[in-house]
């Protein structure tokens, strides 16, 4: 069967061994088809960034399957060799804070993805270039990020995890240090390319504010997963 | 790929040239003591080769006069000239001593001259002021940095010389700058005894009735006369024919004089195998000790460093950095800083050495060494920030 986007069979994660044996994941499922951007909620300590760690393959399921955009990644065990270029090449990242490199420009805090994996320098910057355009912030494209204002540089860090064109991006709570006004505006970015560049996002977040916006929800408590239909109202 | 390593310096450049120029200073303080070290080499090469001799006869069974005393008779280098092989032979004293300079006073190498000319084994081999010693009394030519100008006096035990020509350098083995005179002044301010010590001795002379015999009368003046005179030198120097190797012409003086000879590796063995040996092991154990400084310090700035951008090596492991590239980013970081802290610790050695009283050598191949021990050090120091850097978890920046 051909799966495009990420899909995860029955993963478990389980921290030490015996009588102290506790399970962050129990059997967990899920699946974020292409274009689509879905909301992973839950209180604290309910397992959703040991579930963001094992869907970014930072770390390994104890158990489960999961597959992402037509490869295997984890299997019963089995894992694929290189987790780093997996994540470089098919894993894009938006953080909470927007971790930018403080030593790279806008543009090359971008590039610096392409080049990673190879691409001229060159043909790296333009790609990012494109990517702050159409996240409007080719203005600052020379600014380091020190003299980026949140907002710019949280676009930027979205441009980042755009810009090797990933089939999947996980967005650990992207909004938490926004305003209600940016945090849409951010939600809508995510929307806007995750359907122009065809790619699955998941979005963990507690942010009341954005809620409403997905129109597929994951909640997770206790290391359980259950899925409901969201209101997925996206102001304009 | 761009040089992150590169954008990291440029972003915090005050940081990595202040750090830099601290390192740098003790890097030129290392490179100094080896100048030092070298320094003291060339002043024996120096000292032998401006000797112009090519064997030293001294007292039988001691290291020569540069490193022991050494008292052989003042007549003996005109039966050393019918030795098969020898070109020249002359005479020669070294006496260390105080010389009053002013109100001060310089530590010197008085050297004693055989008479002759420019060019007479022993002389001072080019002057850069004035003229050689023409006279056999109260002249002198001095190294110019003893500090003794052309037309000074300068006062060896009872007799006052005049400085006619300055020359340089012309040092002893330890770096003392050599004053020359005629042969005879140096053999009375090495062996002449005070005034005082004379008369007491011609009247414990007079008072032995075993040299004081009234029917022998002209034994008591006999003794006197060669109790005040002093037929001794330190060594003779010995030039030998091109035909002849030194070996050969060293071994029947050894056998058929009662001699001891040292050709020139001999005597160069003995002043940097022996008189040297210790302040070279002393030398040594400074650039050890320096070097461990030297890496201690680049260690803890680039370990620093590397605990600064432990949250940016975690974002960049989590987007597919490769282990290689980020121990690459600090080994460059370590190197760099290496060659910021070398080349100001080259322009510190370069300028500071002639202020030192004693000679610095900086030798290009020292240059090298230091560069290259220095990348090594700082290879060596980045290993422990490369280990935190690889063990940090890309997870750090999740959740």
């Amino acid at each position: 069967m051909s799966i495009q986007g990420i899909q995860i069979e029955n993963l478990s994660k389980r921290f030490g061994e015996g009588d102290t044996a506790v399970f962050a994941l129990k059997d967990v499922n899920m699946q974020v088809a292409p274009g689509e951007v879905v909301g992973l909620i839950g209180p604290s300590g309910s397992g959703k960034s040991t579930l963001l760690k094992c869907l970014g393959a930072v770390i390994d399921p104890t158990a489960g399957r999961m597959v992402l955009d037509q490869q295997v990644i984890y299997d019963e065990g089995w894992k694929v060799g290189d987790l780093s270029a997996l994540r470089r090449d098919k894993i894009g990242f938006v953080f909470q804070s927007p971790y930018l490199i403080p030593f790279l420009d806008a543009t090359d805090n971008v590039a610096l993805l392409p080049m990673l994996a190879g691409v001229p320098n060159e043909e790296a910057r333009r790609r990012a270039l494109e990517l702050l355009t159409a996240l409007d912030v080719q203005h600052r494209a020379k600014a380091m990020p020190s003299q980026l204002s949140g907002g710019e540089q949280q676009r930027i860090a979205i441009a980042r995890g755009l810009v090797n064109q990933p089939p999947v991006i996980l967005a650990d709570e992207p909004t938490a240090p926004l305003d209600s006004v940016r945090a849409l505006a951010v939600v809508r970015i995510l929307n806007d390319m995750a359907k122009r560049f065809n790619t699955a996002v998941i979005v963990v977040t507690h942010d009341e504010k954005i809620i409403p916006t997905f129109k597929r929800i994951y909640h997770i408590r206790d290391g359980v997963t259950h899925e409901e239909v969201g209101e997925g109202r996206l102001p304009t | 790929m761009i040089s992150l390593a590169g954008r990291d310096i440029l972003h915090a450049w005050g940081k990595f040239i202040f750090t830099g120029v601290g390192l740098g200073l003790l890097i030129g303080v290392t490179l100094i003591m080896a100048g030092v070290y070298r320094g003291m080499v060339d002043d024996g090469k120096v000292l032998l080769d401006n000797s112009g001799a090519d064997l030293w006869v001294v007292q039988q069974a001691t290291l020569g006069p540069y490193a022991e005393p050494s008292s052989v008779p003042d007549d003996i280098w005109r039966s050393l000239l019918t030795q098969p092989g020898v070109a020249e032979a002359a005479n020669i004293t070294y006496l260390t001593m105080q010389i009053e300079r002013g109100e001060d006073d310089v530590r010197a190498m008085v050297v004693g001259i055989a008479p002759g000319g420019a060019g007479t084994l022993g002389w001072p081999r080019y002057l850069v002021a004035g003229r050689q010693i023409t006279r056999g009394h109260y002249e002198a030519v001095a190294d110019l940095a003893s500090g003794f100008q052309l037309g000074d006096y300068l006062t060896i035990r009872r007799n006052q010389y005049k400085v006619v020509g300055l020359t340089r350098r012309m040092v002893s083995a330890s770096g003392d700058p050599m004053i020359f005179i005629p042969l005879k002044g140096a053999q009375e301010a090495q062996f002449l005894k005070d005034k005082d010590a004379i008369l007491m001795q011609r009247r414990r002379t007079e008072a032995n009735p075993a040299l004081n015999r009234p029917n022998l009368p002209g034994l008591l003046e006999a003794v006197l006369a060669s109790q005040t005179t002093n037929p001794s030198v330190n060594a003779v120097l010995v030039r030998i024919k091109p035909e002849y190797l030194p070996q050969a012409v060293a071994e029947p003086i050894e056998r058929w004089q009662r001699f001891t000879v040292y050709d020139r590796e001999q005597m160069e063995g003995i002043l940097i195998g022996k008189l040297i040996a210790t302040s070279a092991r002393q030398i040594s154990m400074f650039l050890v000790i320096l070097a461990i400084v030297c890496a201690a310090i680049v260690a803890f700035i680039i370990y620093t460093l590397t605990m600064d951008k432990i949250r940016e090596i975690a974002v960049l492991k989590l987007i597919g950095t490769r282990n290689r590239t980020l121990v690459w980013m600090i080994l460059q970081q370590a190197l760099v800083l290496g060659a910021i802290g070398f080349v100001v610790g080259k322009i510190t050695a370069t300028f500071a050495a002639p202020i030192f009283p004693k000679y610095v050598l900086l030798l290009p191949i020292d240059s090298i060494i230091g560069f290259v021990a220095i990348q090594l050090i700082c290879t060596l120091a980045s290993v422990v920030a490369i280990r935190m850097a690889l063990k940090v978890d890309p997870a750090e920046v999740i959740g």
